[in-house]
């Protein structure tokens, strides 16, 4: 291990950070319909959730060998390539969480790289027949499955119900979300850790630390999963809002009713072999979810937000990351120079975030859906 | 390019179908538990909703370790 040059040891540590934004991203996937229910408190949920990630993270072996699954050519890959694909992923994950909006980090992740190759090896280093039938397709099609699920499910939750009391159907389903949401978690664990694990596990390969072909060494699994266990257990309650409280208001029969979906959406599909983002899933759950309450409203205008932001993450994050590699192939001054900005982006973001905080405490203060929009119409 | 749509249509109809499956079950077994309640309090035993409500749970858990299988690798490879 003596032989591992800085530039490697900074693409560890950098992906590291990206896990660890990966996590806090995604805590709202698993736990934001059960927080928002309130079948879960919210400290509680992110133990939880970062609990098993840590767990899934352990449980795997089907450790990625491929950085990006085929989407770029992983032997044109650099360290300083890779690195400047993991910044352009933070930096739109970072931003992303200080607007609140749900975004794939799979997709920042790819579009990082998609980007940094570009620039740093040549277009020929990017498989774009794989861009749409790997992401593309998947985003489009997964929310829409899980939405349908989720639709009909809480119509029939609800149709079932139509005469039971009120009391026994919310405690029912708030002890069923709390099993549902925990599935959500370790299935989330036992895929997105991989991601990192391949990330660093190929930068040791490609600097000769390891034999091609290696398995990742066990302190690589630890750190990749402590590093997404952390992030999930930190929160991301902004996410957490938006995804439970602010796309549409959700009762524990629909919360239900969407983690059962989304389970089984990426349960089929990791089995069938489909990559897919389990943020787009569940957003699709949780929208389903609020169309099949009869009454239930869902407010158009943050769908259409977080729609806009999955349409936005592949380029904007291909953009940084792109940047990125122009500057950091240049040598070790270029790393340092991307490296120095992107803290500074990173400090910058978590300064304004703490102009109005989303905490555990706060997180499901949100008026009921309408109250806004009353709020500014003139008193007549 | 190939898109292979016959596993997407695969995707679409076992996860719907066993989403829905599992919430309409679950569903049921809440609304037995609260009849099993109302039975109580008008006197009688509530044994037959009670029945129900546990099979229901029961086929619901049975759903539930089965994905742990799909999720935990060690349990299906070898």
């Amino acid at each position: 291990m003596t032989h591992i040059s800085l530039l490697v040891i900074v693409v560890i540590i950098t992906a590291l950070a990206f896990d660890f934004t990966n996590g806090f991203h995604d805590t709202a996937n698993a736990m934001a319909t059960s927080i928002a229910t309130g079948a879960l408190r919210p400290k509680v949920a992110v133990l939880i959730c970062g609990v098993l990630n840590l767990a899934g993270a352990f449980l795997s072996t089907k450790v990625a060998q491929t950085i990006s699954s085929g989407i770029v050519n992983d032997k044109l890959a650099t360290p300083a390539i890779i690195f400047a694909g993991l910044i352009g992923a933070i930096v739109w994950n970072l931003g992303t969480w200080l607007l609140g909006l749900p975004s794939s980090s799979s997709h920042a992740l790819f579009g990082g790289l998609i980007g940094a190759v570009w620039v740093g090896a040549g277009v020929n280093g990017v498989h774009f027949d794989q861009v749409i039938s790997k992401i593309l397709l998947p985003a489009v099609a997964s929310p829409l499955i899980a939405g349908i699920a989720a639709l009909i499910a809480t119509y029939l939750a609800y149709q079932i119900n139509r005469r039971t009391r009120e009391g026994p159907v919310t405690s029912g389903f708030r002890h069923g979300q709390t099993i549902s949401a925990s599935l959500v978690s370790l299935a989330h664990g036992t895929n997105d850790a991989q991601k990192t694990m391949g990330v660093i596990t190929l930068t040791l390969i490609s600097a000769g630390a390891l034999a091609s072909g290696a398995t990742p060494p066990y302190w690589v699994i630890a750190a990749a999963g402590l590093a997404i266990a952390l992030g999930t257990y930190s929160g991301g309650w902004r996410i957490i809002r938006t995804m439970g409280n602010r796309l549409t208001d959700i009762a524990a029969p629909q919360g239900f009713a969407a983690e059962a979906s989304s389970t089984a959406v990426i349960l089929s599909s990791a089995n069938l072999g489909f990559a897919l983002s389990t943020t787009h899933v569940v957003a699709g759950s949780v929208l389903g979810s609020g169309l099949g309450r009869r009454l239930a409203q869902v407010r158009w205008s943050v769908a259409g937000q977080m729609a806009l932001a999955w349409l936005l993450t592949l380029p904007a994050a291909g953009a940084v990351g792109a940047i990125a590699a122009a500057i950091a192939i240049q040598g070790t001054v270029g790393v340092v120079i991307i490296g120095i900005a992107a803290v500074a982006v990173g400090v910058t973001v978590y300064a304004v975030s703490r102009r109005e905080p989303v905490t555990a405490g706060n997180v499901n203060d949100v008026g009921p859906i309408g109250a806004q929009r009353e709020a500014l119409s003139p008193a007549s | 390019m190939h898109i292979d749509w016959s596993a997407l249509g695969q995707v679409a109809v076992v996860s719907i179908g066993i989403a829905v499956g599992v919430v309409a079950i679950f569903a049921l077994g809440v609304r037995a538990l609260s009849q099993r309640e109302i039975d109580i309090e008008s006197g009688s035993s509530g044994t037959l909703p009670l029945t129900g409500a546990l099979l229901c749970f029961a086929a619901c858990a049975i759903v539930v370790l089965y994905s742990i299988y799909l999720i935990v690798p060690q349990l299906h490879q070898h």
